[in-house]
């Protein structure tokens, strides 16, 4: 749009323009928007590509043509018969939920005492919070893979559901940073009020503390929903424990040269990810500036 | 806060030790996941790792083998290719990413119209489920299916075999990170904003220029955040495992998912990771004590930034704790 109305503008007085502030002022403000509007078309072209080549016929998806010259519904239908897609949805679900909920369940109690206790310790434990966070999970692989092994739990998802209900070092990170920015004053005058810890800490500080348990809820959920190197190393050979995201990775191999249904697929496991984005917008972006520190 | 100020003025001594050990205890209490959580899953396996790296074990026989393991990473050449790339990334990638954020956060901060718009489709790429994002760059860079070879054709630009060329799919595993840098741009979005508005206004009238107000202003203020940013990409790209597996696994068109065949870094190491490799000897080959070697070499790197990380970090946060 601004990028059609600019050369006009200028054309029309051409001298003046650039000389006098005001043009000057009027060329910045074209060449930002125009910067704006290309960087959103390399954005979002590939999701664009992504979408319309799930629509194409499979000969069509092999070629390089850009716009379907059919169609076709029915790729949506055919993935579903092509691979257990539902169960790997429902398995997917199932890891999701299950790790947020456990998650919080276990993270809140320690960000709480991480950003409002005063005991032996407090530094030591939240730099070994960070140190966990910045870990890479493949140095500690192979002892904790033989643990769920021993418990026969290797081929199944438990094992990265289980250690949720102990805490999640980044959540607990996030949730702190959010938590000792809270005016002690709130959980002085409830404890005035003669509100025990625990109590302060549920009917005071969560109610306050809601868009950072959700941002750090969705975090938490996606990054589950996304996951892939826990599934691969969990879930074993037998498909009917694969996510979808494991599953999504081995359904061009298992259907070679079927582009067009591995697009429709791809799509299945994006769209979740991106309606909930458009409802939950503000949560994520201030989860997002939490990850920062300030 | 009540224990603490009345034990700094040293007043009723044995009230106040036994308030403060039931402050000590009550910590405990609320931590207990976190430290139970703690010694299972970093303590006890990091201490198992160093055991397991002296030994040879296929997850059915245990043998004592010394420093082998340590003896045959010097030799492993396919360790030392995935170290290389893995360095790669970090030089390249990590520094373009903070460099394109850092770019179009500036960008949308200056913006007059739409700036709302601009910033959910900036942001949205890097939402998408990673596996779907590779998949999709794999398609769309494939110069026989994919667009990008058409457009880049139309302008008589040729394009390279991305994923299938040793020379450019690392350039093509960039591109996919420079597509999902929304999350830095929120980050130096947020930076940028806190930066005082008086700052400018001084500069401007000392007659400072918009670059000079870039570099003497805006630079310095928000350099803590994009140095934790820069760090902490560091860290990410220590473990980078999905886009780079994925991407061999689809472009290569080899089979299965979680059984065998499938060796990654195609086409031809160059996007074998040190991670990858890791899992590969550990949970593919079964060779876990070498595994275990390699998880130390891991480990050891990323304390270093990770103890970089700390410094800083202890400099901008500790004086609201």
């Amino acid at each position: 749009m601004t990028a059609t109305l600019a050369p006009e503008t200028i054309a029309r007085r051409p001298a003046a323009s650039t000389r006098s502030p005001r043009g000057r002022a009027l060329l910045y403000w074209i060449a930002k928007h125009a910067i704006a509007v290309a960087l959103s078309i390399m954005f979002l072209g590939p999701l664009v590509f992504i979408i319309l080549t799930a629509f194409m016929s499979n000969r069509q998806a092999l070629t390089s043509q850009l716009w379907p010259q059919t169609w076709n519904w029915s790729n949506f239908a055919d993935i579903f018969e092509k691979a257990p897609l539902l169960t790997w949805i429902s398995n997917t679900i199932m890891y999701s939920v299950l790790a947020t909920v456990f998650m919080l369940v276990s993270s809140i109690p320690v960000a709480y005492a991480l950003a409002k206790f005063r005991f032996r310790g407090r530094k030591l434990a939240f730099l070994l919070v960070i140190t966990t966070m910045m870990l890479p999970p493949q140095v500690v692989a192979v002892p904790i893979y033989l643990i769920w092994a021993r418990f026969h739990l290797t081929g199944t998802l438990w094992p990265l559901i289980i250690p949720m209900l102990l805490g999640d070092a980044f959540s607990i990170f996030l949730l702190r940073q959010f938590l000792v920015t809270i005016p002690r004053e709130y959980s002085d005058a409830a404890r005035v009020d003669g509100c025990s810890e625990f109590r302060t800490l549920i009917r005071v500080i969560l109610p306050m503390a809601r868009p950072a348990i959700a941002a750090v809820g969705l975090f938490q959920f996606f990054f589950c929903w996304n996951d892939y190197y826990g599934p691969l190393l969990y879930a074993g050979t037998d498909q009917s424990h694969w996510t979808l995201s494991l599953g999504l990775a081995a359904f061009k191999s298992q259907h070679s040269t079927q582009w067009n249904l591995t697009m429709a697929a791809t799509i299945l496991a994006m769209a979740p990810v991106i309606i909930v984005f458009f409802f939950a917008q503000k949560v994520f972006i201030e989860g997002v500036k939490l990850t920062g520190v300030k | 806060m009540a224990t603490a100020t009345l034990g700094r003025r040293g007043k009723a001594v044995p009230f106040q030790r036994r308030e403060r050990r039931r402050a000590n205890l009550r910590a405990l209490l609320y931590l207990s996941p976190w430290i139970i959580g703690f010694s299972i899953f970093f303590i006890y396996p990091l201490i198992s790792t160093v055991y397991f790296s002296f030994q040879r074990y296929d997850m059915f026989t245990l043998e004592p083998v010394g420093l082998l393991n340590w003896k045959y990473f010097l030799h492993d050449d396919a360790a030392w290719t995935s170290i290389k790339n893995t360095l790669w990334l970090v030089v390249v990638m990590v520094p373009l990413r903070v460099l394109f954020g850092l770019g179009v956060a500036q960008l949308v901060t200056k913006l007059k119209a739409g700036a709302g718009v601009f910033r959910t489709i900036f942001y949205l790429p890097s939402l998408v489920p990673v596996v779907a994002g590779t998949l999709g760059f794999v398609y769309l860079l494939n110069p026989g299916t994919g667009p990008v070879q058409a457009i880049l054709g139309a302008v008589g630009i040729p394009s390279p075999d991305w994923f299938g060329d040793p020379a450019w799919s690392k350039w093509g595993l960039t591109l996919l990170a420079l597509w999902s840098v929304g999350d830095l741009m929120v980050i130096f979005m947020a930076a940028l904003l806190d930066v005082p508005k008086q700052l400018y206004e001084a500069a401007a009238l000392d007659g400072a220029g918009a670059w000079q107000q870039f570099t003497r202003i805006t630079l310095p203020v928000i350099r803590p955040v994009v140095m934790f940013s820069a760090v902490t990409g560091v860290i990410q790209t220590l473990q980078y495992f999905t886009q780079a597996m994925v991407a061999a696994r689809v472009a290569s068109g080899a089979t299965d998912s979680a059984g065998s065949v499938f060796t990654p870094g195609y086409p031809d190491g160059s996007t074998l990771t040190f991670p990858e490799w890791l899992f590969q000897e550990g949970f593919r080959d079964f060779a876990m004590g070498y595994a275990c070697v390699l998880a130390l070499i891991l480990f050891a790197v990323s304390m270093i930034f990770t103890l970089i990380l700390l410094r800083q970090f202890r400099g901008f946060s500790e004086e609201e704790a």
